[in-house]
């Protein structure tokens, strides 16, 4: 019962103008190389203090729940709680616009140069350098995490499925996710 | 590029639009099936242009859900980024506004934490998925080999900002080419 006046406090909505939310969230996705998760708790948290960091991981722990990319649907639940639907709209816009238009800058540069040999060498290079990334992203993330056994077979079931077997996503996560959520709901009495 | 224009933006949104709906933990999560999509099943980009572009990507600020954006922008240009965009942002985007409005009952309830730790490896086990498939098509000798297992090994053991392991994959990409 003590739980909910600071419930109450934590769910009012901060006093975010719209320009605010799209400034804001423009910086984010503009300084986010990589993941912009660590931005977004530095400028709602430590810059601008419209959550507390409490309320902040709680957040995130929901839209790390939901699908898509946790930090869009950061911007969406956080978007819509201060400023409803056109809170939310633009949020996420803030968020992709300026990152979308540096991006195809670079891809209209590599469309003008991609013929030139050098060029195709490089591209080479980075692509298998952003192959290691995600490689070693995805290893540091399941080590740091330390899931029981079984989890971590399902982790790595779904890894042979979708990535050697290649069988489809979809019903590949039909089964493996339920399997997830019940072995962590059971694993754990 | 085949086909009327408005077939192949339908064929986009019919494509990325489910997938927006199972994009556990984030876009890595449906790159293999985008890939197998894209590729395999309606051949509108090759192997390599599909892995390059995922790069480019990398290489670029802003969440990585944007390489979809990218990809529809080189199939279909800007008609085409705008559809890839809308449809594997779309769908999630709806559901995290829905769910918003029942935040408090939500963060009450006990399956939450079950969920999130159960999605925790899955997640993780597509993300490798991901990475395995693009240094498939990236890794044709054994000096791009190299290069994918030296940046892997470097994210797994330091805390390098990854710009400059892209940076560095690139200029090793040339300097093989010359020697």
């Amino acid at each position: 019962v003590s739980e909910i006046p600071t419930e109450r406090q934590g769910t009012a909505a901060p006093a975010v103008s719209r320009s605010d939310l799209f400034l804001a969230f423009s910086k984010m996705g503009l300084l986010g190389f990589g993941g912009v998760l660590p931005w977004a708790r530095r400028v709602v948290v430590e810059e601008r203090g419209w959550l507390s960091d409490r309320r902040f991981t709680e957040d995130l722990g929901l839209c790390q729940v939901l699908p898509g990319p946790n930090i869009v649907n950061f911007a969406v639940v956080f978007g819509s709680r201060c400023q409803g639907i056109g809170g939310a709209v633009l949020a996420v816009a803030g968020l992709l616009l300026v990152p979308l238009a540096v991006l195809l800058v670079l891809a209209v540069v590599y469309e003008q140069w991609r013929g030139v040999p050098a060029v195709q060498h490089a591209i080479g290079g980075l692509t298998a350098a952003a192959a290691g990334l995600t490689l070693g992203t995805a290893l540091k993330t399941g080590w740091r995490a330390r899931p029981a056994v079984t989890l971590a077979l399902l982790g790595a079931a779904a890894f042979a499925a979708v990535g050697l077997l290649r069988w489809p996503l979809i019903p590949v996560l039909v089964v493996l996710v339920p399997a997830a959520v019940l072995t962590e709901r059971w694993g754990r009495r | 590029m085949t086909g009327d224009p408005l077939r192949m933006l339908l064929g986009l949104l019919t494509t990325f639009a489910p997938l927006s709906l199972v994009a556990v933990g984030g876009a890595n999560a449906v790159i293999p099936e985008i890939q197998h999509q894209v590729v395999a099943v309606h051949h509108w980009l090759p192997d390599r242009t599909f892995a390059e572009l995922f790069a480019i990507a990398q290489a670029a600020p802003g969440p990585n859900v944007m390489v979809v954006s990218l990809i529809g922008w080189r199939i279909a240009g800007w008609p085409g980024l705008a559809v890839a965009t809308v449809a594997i942002c779309g769908p999630s985007c709806t559901l995290a506004y829905l769910v918003a409005r029942f935040d408090a009952r939500l963060r009450r309830w006990s399956w939450m934490a079950s969920i999130r730790r159960g999605l925790a490896p899955i997640a993780v086990g597509l993300m490798l998925a991901t990475g395995v498939i693009v240094a498939r098509s990236a890794d044709h000798n054994l000096a791009m080999v190299a290069v994918t297992a030296g940046v892997a090994l470097t994210v797994l053991l330091t805390r390098v900002n990854p710009l400059w392991l892209l940076a560095a994959g690139a200029l090793a990409g040339l300097a093989f080419a010359v020697l």
